[in-house]
């Protein structure tokens, strides 16, 4: 094995990848579109993903219910799975009634699902860094609005149905009336933290997750530039990467359905605050 | 001590919940196997469960992780 040969070329080929384990959630615009600098609306790699995200999953579920069949098909099929999990999700927590929100958690969960796995896709090599791979839910913006969203939806619907009587959430019923000024506050922080808690644990598993991933292909690149038996033994950390990259997929899709599954139990609560 | 060595400790310390989020996650998989090894009938109801605790825990730790990032970035 010429080593000499794997020392000079390497470096450069790996100078496009080697700008650290941050470099991957900059955000890049595409087309700058600002207001007196003041109010920034550029499209971005973000805004890029976004929309292939969502082209991605229109164009799956346009392919999965064309020309529908009793005895479905491969694409068909897929599409059934993924309905019918989150139908029943949406009925094991909130019964018949919680059918009103199964477009709003499907949706959810979709956009989440996808946002995180083709954020796993690899880059083009050589390609310019606005269209860098972009995994936009490793964005603590993009997910505490996707967490207000539907904490602010339990809000509003529980308000309009049950007006006042929504208040009963933060006083359980068959609590006895001396612990109440110890329970409410408790039931008033917890109730507050949830959107932080929703957005957090998404944001924090996706960034974790990525960082981890480049941390790995980083030793991979410093390990071979090393020479001698280092050079051999950077084999380790590439396998490494595969394994971290299966847990990925596995924490792509749990955090999708631990996030539809908390705005279903928290939907449950607008639905029927006395618990 | 320099601010900069202070910073690096503090990040180091805050990733100290991580003990907690092991042995947690320690205890959850081997509770479950358990579980599903003693009734094997019962895993598939199981596991949906599992998973949910599964990622509950794990954020734990990473709510750690975002504290020690914020220490050393910010």
């Amino acid at each position: 094995m010429n080593l000499g040969l794997v020392e000079r070329f390497l470096p450069d080929m790996l100078r496009p990848f080697a700008a650290g384990p941050m470099e991957q959630f900059e955000i890049v615009p595409i087309f700058p579109l600002s207001f007196n600098g003041a109010i920034d609306l550029s499209f971005t790699n973000a805004s890029l993903w976004m929309a292939i995200v969502v082209g991605t999953s229109l164009l799956f579920f346009t392919l999965a219910t064309r020309r529908l069949q009793l005895i479905p098909g491969g694409t068909q099929s897929m599409g059934e799975v993924a309905y019918e999990f989150i139908a029943g999700m949406v009925r094991d927590t909130m019964g018949d009634e919680g059918r009103q929100f199964f477009p709003f958690v499907f949706t959810l969960f979709t956009f989440i699902f996808l946002c995180n796995l083709l954020g796993l896709l690899p880059s083009i090599p050589g390609s310019p860094a606005s269209f860098h791979t972009f995994t936009v839910t490793s964005h603590i913006i993009v997910t505490f609005v996707l967490a207000i969203l539907s904490v602010g939806l339990v809000v509003v619907y529980g308000l309009i149905k049950h007006g006042f009587g929504f208040l009963k959430l933060f006083a359980p019923s068959g609590v006895p009336l001396w612990l109440m000024p110890l329970i409410v506050p408790i039931e008033i922080i917890s109730f507050l933290s949830r959107p932080v808690s929703l957005a957090v644990r998404l944001f924090a598993n996706m960034l974790a997750g990525h960082v981890v991933l480049k941390v790995f292909a980083g030793f991979v690149g410093t390990l071979l530039t090393a020479g001698g038996v280092l050079s051999v033994i950077s084999i380790v950390p590439l396998f490494g990467i595969v394994l971290v990259f299966l847990l990925e997929f596995l924490v792509a899709f749990l955090q999708a359905f631990v996030f539809a599954i908390l705005t279903c139990i928290y939907l449950q609560d607008a639905l029927h605050p006395s618990h | 001590m320099d601010a900069e060595a202070a910073k690096y400790i503090g990040a180091g310390l805050a990733v100290l919940p991580l003990l907690g989020v092991g042995l947690g996650l320690g205890i959850m998989f081997g509770q479950f196997l358990s579980g599903a090894f003693r009734n094997p009938s019962a895993t598939s109801g199981l596991t949906g469960n599992f998973f949910i605790a599964f990622a509950l825990t794990e954020a734990t730790g990473l709510f750690a992780l975002v504290i020690a990032f914020l220490i050393l970035f910010s």
